[in-house]
């Protein structure tokens, strides 16, 4: 699994049921792609496909799109069932995916 | 009378102008946004910085112990080394790095460069900048003084002109700071990246279409001290966010 920069902000421990926001920051270029008369051509390199898993299940998923900027931010609410690790996989053309947890206590 | 005296008083105020923190100048989203880690992607360079720092054999941490322990480091660069070269945080970690850990420089603007001066600034965040400008630093000093103060380009525009008499106004959509470097190395949005204050003055240079010296050279390391003066006592704000 290859290594990522990412910043994963939630809160340490919450009660059960309640609603908890997850901040995420990733470092990745989002490179949309170079295609000009007297530039050195790029090919695209985005993270294409983003989503988290939670006490066996898909709590979010988006789809990130060349118009979307460097080192993209996401933030989503899901609520806190168990507690677990919170798995964050980015997947980056090419077939790379990158893989961060965070854990939550659930009292 | 009494209004011809407030007239009287109005240039003094003028000069008397207070410099204000760069922070004071960013629109109310990027201020809170500066002031949230979990949502300013300048602590991702910190992140990296932090793990550099413990990197290698020596690492910096073989000598300098935890990172912590750069807490106000900062506030203190540019400094004139004891071979009377002018440092800034930049060109101390180069030193180290050759001097000390017998490695290549990392070079100006290199992700390994920006990541760590972003660390050991951030844990100066908060704390007053207090350079010295006396002895050994007085004559760079007055070289950025006299860069500070000297119309350039083909704008003819000292910096001051926007700098200090204007700011506050809005230039292009933006608004115009008292042009103090405390936030840098800053994530500024425009970059999509996080940058040094050289690369920034570049950027000056080139929008009053002056020369633009390179990353690291004498004159923009004078203008970083004098500068620094002009923000001695206001808040380091690296990593910084900037438009």
């Amino acid at each position: 699994m290859a290594e990522i920069t990412a910043r994963i902000t939630l809160p340490t421990s919450a009660r059960r049921g309640e609603v908890v926001t997850v901040r995420v920051l990733v470092r990745h270029p989002m490179e949309r792609a170079v295609d000009a008369p007297g530039l050195t051509p790029l090919p695209r390199r985005i993270l294409h496909s983003f989503r988290v898993t939670y006490a066996g299940a898909e709590v979010f998923r988006a789809a990130l799109s060349p118009g979307i900027t460097a080192n993209p931010y996401v933030e989503f609410t899901t609520v806190a069932v168990e507690t677990g690790a919170m798995v964050f996989e980015w997947e980056e053309d090419g077939g790379t995916i990158y893989r961060r947890e965070a854990q939550l206590t659930v009292a | 009378m009494k209004l011809a005296a407030l007239l009287a008083l109005l240039p003094c105020m003028a000069l008397a102008q207070d410099i204000r923190p760069s922070r004071d100048y960013l629109a109310p989203e990027l201020r809170a946004m500066q002031d949230d880690p979990s949502r300013h992607p300048g602590w991702l360079w910190v992140d990296e910085g932090e793990a550099l720092w413990a990197r290698g054999a020596p690492s910096c941490a073989s000598c300098h112990g935890d990172i912590a322990r750069m807490a106000g480091v900062a506030t203190r660069y540019p400094a004139v080394a004891p071979d009377g070269a002018l440092l800034n945080l930049e060109g101390r970690i180069e030193r180290c790095r050759t001097d000390h850990q017998h490695q290549p420089a990392f070079g100006y603007e290199s992700e390994a460069l920006l990541s760590l001066t972003a660390a050991i600034a951030a844990r100066s965040r908060g704390m007053p900048v207090n350079v010295t400008t006396t002895g050994p630093a007085a004559p760079f000093l007055d070289a950025g003084r006299r860069f500070y103060e000297t119309r350039q380009g083909q704008l003819n525009l000292a910096c001051g002109q926007c700098h200090n008499e204007n700011a506050g106004r809005r230039l292009r959509g933006d608004l115009i700071s008292n042009g103090l470097g405390t936030g840098y190395p800053a994530y500024r949005l425009e970059w999509n990246t996080l940058g040094s204050l050289h690369r920034r003055l570049r950027a000056c240079s080139l929008g009053v279409r002056a020369t633009q010296f390179p990353l690291g050279s004498p004159e923009y390391l004078a203008l970083e001290l004098y500068l620094a003066s002009r923000a001695n006592g206001l808040p380091v704000e690296a990593p910084g966010l900037r438009r």
